[in-house]
């Protein structure tokens, strides 16, 4: 191994590794911001749909742009060190140690990461609060590979529902089917409360329905394994996990129809584990509700 | 220079079979090597797979009938089937992370260089060395037999989250594929734990005269750190492991819930909870990513101090930032987690700790950035491997303070932005950091030294390439794009993004292409390379006062008395630009070569025993 030492004034390897290091560092850095510039228009979040996600986008484009800073100034910084201090024949000086640079660039992370700790405290505490009275309560099942909704019909109650209740008995696996078919919510056949339960066909074929700047409730349970309810445009997304229910509650702003996408892996066909959502009037929506048999 | 490294050629090896001595092996260094070629081997199989899934998600619903009739199992017909996809998205994340850069860099390197840069003439217990190193191959024939069994290898995911990896009807993947997944990182994990167990005493019991703790090279600190939260960690995921099994096969119900069905077949279990396996699989699962980022920290640390000829910047700051990332590591696996349904409390309490990581992870970038001001830097292929580690890292690093926010999470979790932030943080860094240690201990580990011609093109074709795969993924998970889905063409979300895809595609291609020329350069240097001097780069560390390679037993007669610590480059009054940590105070360096500043260059040969090894 021979490492170049420049004497003479010529290029030398040193120099020409320098100024490749450097090009591409700056091409990095130039591509990255023009590359999210072009992004912007053709790959980017999508348009938002709901009342906190204003406030996760404010978030996340607060630390995009905080990172982003970041970056062009690190990147930057070693590509620029990197060409001033290429080997030219000098001598290296023995400089280690800085007590007060070495507290700089402890203190300022700190104080960002404090700073962005506490807004993100807050906002994640609101997002998990209660839903406000009046809100839709909708509850989802999901299983491989869709989800349906359960709506509390009229009464404004959920029957009782004894999801163990299948397991529990054992029947030919022909009469299994057709009772999990015909109550997949295992809905207690003899609470007056489940009489009126409005149960949706899948929801990639049957939308969920949900009205336009109400709140929603969603609770939402998994028949099988582990899935993940994610709305992109609602910037809403939680594990289904088996054997709890977990609630999350939004208000979508806008109508239109959504998609739902299973975000956590499921199994075989996890990829087309697609449901839709409608968001409409108030009006709409009873309209919808009425015409929905029990 | 004193005399216990003077003899060090004279030293007679005993005369053991060639089995005893590179098959069988008790010394550490062979062991390394076996680690790290075994290591290379499954690197290129886990590269492999990683190209069936960017062919799948670059083109998907296309025909390759080549491929179809190399592969009939996987790609009947030419077109990937579901099972196949999952498989292999399963198997090169399980490979990368357990089979390659956990067992390379403590296995490979933390065996190789913790004797020698401590001065000892062995690991403390050189037989369960041994052993730990042979529990590898079994557990890499257990994992790659279930590609051929029934239903194929495991599909669901390196994280294996249950009830999916517990219930055999819930997906071919799930059968005796998981089954013998869980039997080989089991074995595997016995293997990290006689490996770390051994790294800690070694490092806490041989360090040689004179070498205190601080005076141990960062890449000890990192080794020595790394081994204890593998002995920690480690363990919680073996027991799960062991858990799992039993839920699988044993009829317990560790992780699975009562009331499941699937399909319409009823499962017959009760009382678990599949958080449980979460939880578990995370205690392990996080402080892992940083046994995959401590050691390359500490050798890139070493590596940029000899190639900028500077002492490291903040030695006590870059320990102390080191052992209180060790510390947090094991308090921040519930981030993994912001959506599974945990409480939300715990939600914020794990973002407190996660953010606070940045402020180490920002102390020991910055402190890199300031060992390069007013430095002579040598772009040896270390070196450019090393400055890309930076800036990886870098890059990396800082989207994590994007997913470390519950509320950000909410949306990026399990997007691709969250692959492209691991693969940037732990998988490129720590690879590109195992590169610059392959270029820069190459010598001393086989006597010769690698092609620098070859190590640039290496280098030049990668950087890039790493920044073409994985920079635009961020804009694919930034539109929502879900992890480990076959294919996003169903999504109307999702339209339009086939292109970013494409170039990620090709960006993989690339990269892992340009890997064929590390490979050709490592096998042609261990026959073909230059013969190597003892200290080729002018380097500081003990390692480089052995010869190149070191007999068994490393030292000869007598072992290396530490003088000072391991960063004196550079130092002023002194004509050459390094000083050995063998030096003793006071004692004028060893004649320089004349330049007064290059006395560092190849060829000088006037530290050690002022021999080339010359064959």
């Amino acid at each position: 191994m021979a490492s170049e030492h420049s004497t003479t004034g010529e290029p030398t390897h040193s120099d020409r590794s320098a100024v490749a290091f450097a090009l591409v560092m700056a091409v990095l850095v130039v591509g990255a911001v023009v590359g999210t510039l072009v992004a912007r228009g053709r790959w980017w979040i999508p348009p938002l749909a709901s009342v906190q996600g204003r406030d996760v986008d404010r978030l996340l484009f607060v630390t995009f742009g905080i990172i982003s800073a970041a970056f062009i100034l690190v990147q930057g910084l070693l590509a620029l060190l990197v060409w001033l201090y290429r080997d030219r024949g000098q001598r290296a000086s023995h400089w280690h140690e800085h007590r007060g640079l070495e507290l700089t660039y402890t203190i300022v992370p700190a104080v960002v990461m404090a700073g962005l700790t506490i807004t993100a405290a807050g906002l994640w505490s609101r997002i998990h609060s209660t839903p406000p009275a009046g809100a839709l309560v909708v509850e989802v099942r999901a299983e491989q590979f869709g989800w349906r909704a359960r709506y509390p019909g009229p009464d404004g109650r959920f029957g009782k529902s004894d999801r163990a209740a299948f397991t529990r008995e054992r029947v030919d696996p022909a009469t299994m089917t057709q009772r999990i078919q015909q109550n997949p919510f295992a809905v207690d056949p003899n609470d007056p409360a489940g009489r009126d339960d409005i149960v949706t066909q899948d929801l990639r074929a049957a939308p969920m329905h949900l009205v336009v700047n109400r709140p929603v409730e969603v609770r939402l349970w998994s028949k099988d394994v582990v899935h993940s309810f994610f709305v992109p445009r609602f910037r809403m997304k939680q594990d289904v996990v088996p054997g709890i229910t977990v609630s999350m509650w939004f208000t979508p702003t806008a109508t239109g129809t959504y998609e739902i996408a299973c975000a956590e892996l499921c199994g075989l066909l996890h990829y087309s584990m697609l449901g839709k959502i409608v968001v409409e009037t108030q009006e709409q929506f009873d309209a919808w509700l009425a015409g929905q048999n029990p | 220079m004193d005399a216990a490294t003077a003899h060090a050629e004279a030293h007679t090896e005993h005369e053991l079979s060639f089995w005893r001595k590179y098959i069988f092996s008790t010394d550490h260094k062979i062991i390394g090597i076996q680690y790290a070629l075994t290591s290379m081997f499954m690197a290129v199989l886990g590269g492999f797979l990683a190209m069936f899934v960017r062919l799948q998600l670059g083109w998907p619903g296309r025909q390759w009938p080549i491929l179809g009739s190399l592969f009939p199992g996987g790609m009947p017909g030419g077109e990937m089937t579901q099972a196949f996809y999952l498989s292999s998205v399963t198997m090169h994340g399980t490979i990368m992370i357990f089979f390659v850069l956990t067992t390379l860099l403590t296995g490979g390197f933390g065996n190789f260089l913790i004797p020698l840069q401590i001065g000892a003439r062995d690991m403390a217990f050189p037989f369960l060395n041994a052993l730990s190193y042979w529990l590898y191959p079994p557990a890499i024939i257990v994992l790659l037999a279930s590609f051929f069994v029934s239903g194929g290898a495991a599909g669901g995911g390196w994280t294996s989250y249950a009830p999916l990896s517990a219930l055999p009807q819930a997906a071919p993947g799930s059968g005796m594929g998981q089954t013998l997944w869980l039997v080989s990182l089991a074995i595997l994990i016995v293997a990290f734990l006689l490996g770390s167990l051994n790294y800690i005493t070694t490092v806490l019991q041989l360090r040689t005269r004179g070498m205190s703790m601080l005076r141990l090279p960062l890449t000890i600190w990192a080794l020595f750190l790394t081994s204890i939260l593998s002995l920690l960690a480690f363990p919680v995921l073996l027991a799960a492991s062991i858990m799992l099994l039993f839920d699988r096969m044993g009829g317990t119900s560790f992780f699975v819930p009562a009331g499941l069905i699937v399909g319409t077949v009823p499962v017959d279990h009760a009382g678990g909870n599949p958080l449980l396996w979460q939880h578990l699989f995370w205690f392990l699962g996080h402080p892992e990513v940083y046994v995959l980022i401590l050691p390359p920290m500490g050798m890139v640390s070493d590596i940029l101090a000899n190639n900028a000829r500077k002492p490291i910047f903040g030695y006590r700051f870059m320990v102390a930032s080191l052992a209180s990332i060790t510390f947090l590591s094991f308090l921040v696996w519930g981030h993994h987690m912001y959506t599974s349904g945990m409480h939300p409390l715990l939600g914020t309490a794990f973002m407190t700790t996660t953010l606070i990581i940045a402020v180490p992870s920002a102390i020991k970038t910055f402190n890199w950035l300031a060992t390069l001001w007013r430095a002579k830097i040598r772009f040896t292929s270390a070196m450019l491997f090393t400055l890309g580690f930076l800036s990886l890292f870098v890059t990396g690093g800082l989207t994590g303070i994007m997913l470390g926010q519950p509320p950000v999470d909410i949306y990026l979790q399990d997007t691709f932005f969250v692959v492209a932030h691991f693969h940037f943080v732990m998988g490129l860094a720590a690879i590109f950091a195992s590169f610059a240690g392959t270029y820069y201990w190459f010598p001393k580990m086989f006597g010769r030294m690698m092609s620098e011609r070859l190590g640039k093109w290496h280098f030049w074709l990668s950087f890039p390439a790493a920044y073409l795969t994985f920079f635009p993924m961020h804009y694919a998970g930034l539109m929502g794009m879900m992890r480990r889905i076959y294919s996003p063409a169903l999504y109307a979300h999702l339209q339009g993004l086939q292109p970013i895809n494409i170039v990620v595609s090709i960006g993989a291609f690339i990269l892992f292409s340009a890997q064929f020329i590390f490979l050709y350069n490592f096998f042609r240097s261990t026959r073909r390379g230059p013969k190597a001097e003892r200290n080729p780069w002018g380097a500081t560390t003990l390692e480089w006062q052995a010869p190149s390679p070191p007999p068994h037993g490393n030292w000869g007669a007598h072992l290396p008395v530490v003088h000072r610590w391991a960063y004196e480059y550079s130092t002023p009054g002194m004509a050459d630009d390094f000083i050995p940590q063998t030096q003793p105070s006071g004692v004028p360096v060893g004649a320089g070569t004349g330049d007064g500043e290059g006395a560092h260059r190849g060829g000088d040969g006037t530290h050690g025993d002022g021999r080339a090894r010359s064959g």
